[in-house]
């Protein structure tokens, strides 16, 4: 958000004046020109490439430059660029240990559940045993399959980050539609070799 | 000889060549399927009034009903069970197709499925909270389902786990837990497509849904490792569903039900039903949304042969339950299995084959299985089919038992058949405001299927 300084005017109408000093003191800091300054973003530059070649090929001369901090948007997900980034195959998630615990913690807890209650409420039917194994094999598979699937949403929460609605401020609306970025973290003096980096790779803008 | 020669160059310039120039950009998906969520004609609006209206009714009979007593709705010694199972089980079949497309044609890596798995996902979730409604409904005292939780209380009591009935309520609970999860996290992506779409009071829903979802590569990460182990944990349940729902019979002894047919059997009659109605409700949608370009004669062709399929095995258990009868020895049995036949409710029974069996097998022609009025028709069938099936285990089945004196034939009241008309209109109230709501199609996975943008195939303008 970049303010042009306004002339300090007194033609300006009282609401204006009054908003324009609301705003002042919600920013709390401002800049000599007065314009207000927003929460300072942590450095770092975006490209946007309107195509998957040119997309993995930024990664890759960010990679071979020794840029680590790269992060990708992509409409859609690509095993190309998770190769490119990690340099290797497809990364491992962490999400299906999630979905084993989840899985066995609900096997375990159906059997205890049957077995337990039968135990409490002793209705013996037949003179046969309380404790039936197999009637309570369905109720621990449906109990592996109800935690497995609750633990493996949160494994994904927990891990993708979600929610996080405080993304980073250089995300782009197109990212979803059309647009592919690339999203580097650099300090400032690297800014410029970075922003060369991508627009030689194909980047249609680059921005801070 | 030159006839056949253009009519493959014909062929050729509509499949192969027609793909490169008409297939989408990723630009045109996104256009296209948030279009579909424009704001709806007064054909959406009449639809929806007459929807509601009739959901009104069925809520009105439901009223009754609790007013009255269960006796408004026809039940009495020994059609116990009559409409309301039939319908319970006739919408839980119809939530089986929605997992099948998503979850199983998934893990088999069927890249067809993705323009019509949204839809029948969403079907899923409707048809199950549809189906959810007829317990409670069929409860003498319906406000207490509660007693079936296993929850500490004073008395020590708990619910008896042997029972099949508690095995439909863990199922179908699991069931239908996960099937939500599973819609939710597929639409994720999607809601953040139309979050950045989308401005003021809509921006924000969707951006309160879609989670802060950014689509960055640590999030898809890990979003498809989820994805497909909520694919592998739904496959099986999506089977053992309909198994445990088919135990409620099986388990018991009467005649025509206790039987290990049962649950393949309904397995696989939820997964003809579910096609069916994935058409039903694809059909129109494509039409008015003019999604051709996604829902093409491919995925048409390809849904009716799964109806084919489906209904081939059909046929198959219904030979085998005849088989069955008779090489049981049992009297009871045999006279259970020809009172179907030819019995009070015969007719039923023959509209059921006729429907289930015969009908589909139009679909061995390729003409049939493009030909919309056709594959409309025979889905309705189809539907109307696999309601009687299950009418015709349950009814005919109680009407006569082992003792005679307990005969008794069960006839519909104006009260249930409400409900069960009302029931039909809460499942569609769901959908209508669904496709208005939310991308009735995948805008992530259509795009996974189409050429990804590359420049050097745009180098040349």
């Amino acid at each position: 958000m970049r303010h042009t300084p306004r002339p300090a005017c007194s033609l300006r109408p009282r609401a204006a004046r009054v908003s324009a000093r609301y705003h002042r003191r919600t920013w709390s800091r401002c800049r000599s020109d007065g314009s207000p300054v927003t929460q300072t973003p942590a450095p770092g530059v975006v490209g946007v490439f309107a195509h998957v070649d040119t997309t993995v090929h930024a990664i890759r001369d960010l990679k071979a430059r020794g840029f680590g901090r790269i992060a990708a948007y992509t409409p859609v997900p690509l095993e190309e660029v998770e190769e490119a980034l990690t340099g290797h195959g497809l990364p491992r998630s962490p999400v299906r240990l999630f979905t084993l615990v989840g899985g066995l913690t609900g096997t375990l807890s159906g059997f205890a559940l049957t077995i337990w209650t039968v135990l409490k409420w002793n209705l013996i039917t037949g003179g046969k045993p309380v404790v039936s194994i197999p009637p309570f094999v369905i109720i621990a598979f449906e109990l592996t399959i109800l935690l497995g699937g609750l633990c493996t949403l949160l494994g994904l929460l927990v891990t993708a980050p979600l929610p996080r609605f405080r993304g980073s401020p250089r995300y782009d609306p197109r990212f979803t539609a059309d647009r592919f970025g690339v999203e580097v973290a650099c300090a400032p003096d690297q800014v410029r070799t970075v922003e060369e980096i991508l627009k030689q790779a194909g980047a249609e803008e680059v921005r801070l | 000889m030159s006839a056949g020669a253009s009519g493959t160059a014909e062929s050729r310039s509509l499949s192969g060549g027609g793909d490169s120039t008409t297939a989408p950009t990723y630009a045109d998906v996104n256009r296209d399927i948030i279009r579909t969520l424009e704001f709806p004609s007064n054909l959406y609006f009449g639809w929806m009034s007459f929807v509601a209206l009739t959901l009104a009714g069925g809520i009105f009979a439901w009223i009754l009903q609790i007013y009255y007593g269960i006796g408004m709705a026809g039940k009495r010694n020994p059609q116990m069970w009559a409409m309301y199972i039939t319908t319970f089980v006739f919408w839980i079949g119809i939530g089986h197709a929605g997992t099948l497309i998503s979850a199983i044609l998934y893990l088999f890596r069927a890249r067809w499925r993705t323009s019509i798995y949204r839809g029948s996902e969403a079907m899923t979730v409707f048809a199950v909270l549809t189906a959810g409604l007829f317990p409670v409904i069929h409860l003498g005292r319906m406000w207490l389902p509660y007693w079936l939780i296993p929850y500490p209380n004073e008395r020590y009591l708990w619910p008896n786990f042997r029972s099949p009935l508690l095995w439909d309520v863990f199922a179908i609970s699991t069931y239908l837990t996960i099937s939500v999860v599973f819609f939710y996290v597929g639409l994720v992506p999607d809601i953040a497509a139309l979050r950045d779409a989308a401005r003021g009071l809509k921006h924000r829903i969707y951006a309160a849904l879609a989670l802060g979802w950014r689509g960055t590569d640590r999030q898809w990460r890990h979003y498809r490792r989820a994805y497909g182990l909520f694919a592998a944990l739904a496959t099986p349940l999506v089977v053992s569903v309909h198994s445990v729902v088919s135990w409620d019979f099986a388990m018991a002894l009467v005649p025509g039900w206790h039987s290990t047919l049962f649950a393949p059997f309904f397995v696989d009659g939820a997964i003809f039903s579910g096609f069916a109605m994935v058409l039903v409700l694809l059909i129109p949608m494509r039409y008015y949304f003019n999604l051709y370009p996604y829902i093409t004669a491919k995925h048409l062709d390809n849904m009716a042969k799964l109806i084919l399929v489906t209904s081939l095995v059909l046929t198959y258990f219904y030979v085998c339950e005849g088989f069955v009868a008779w090489y049981s020895g049992e009297p009871i049995e045999r006279a259970s299995y020809l009172f179907k036949w030819v019995g009070v409710y015969a007719p039923w029974w023959w509209l059921q084959i006729f429907c289930n069996s015969v009908s589909p097998l139009v679909f061995f022609w390729r003409r049939a299985r493009v030909h919309v009025p056709t594959l409309y028709v025979v889905s309705v069938l189809v539907l109307i089919g696999m309601w009687f099936e299950r009418f015709n285990i349950i009814v005919p089945g109680l009407a006569r038992g082992f003792y005679p004196y307990t005969f008794g034939s069960y006839v519909p009241t104006p009260v249930d058949s409400m409900i069960i008309i009302g029931s039909f209109a809460w499942f569609f109230i769901l959908f209508l405001a669904f496709i208005k709501v939310l991308p009735s199609v995948s805008i992530v996975e259509v795009k996974e299927t189409i050429p990804h943008p590359v420049r050097d195939a745009h180098a040349r303008h």
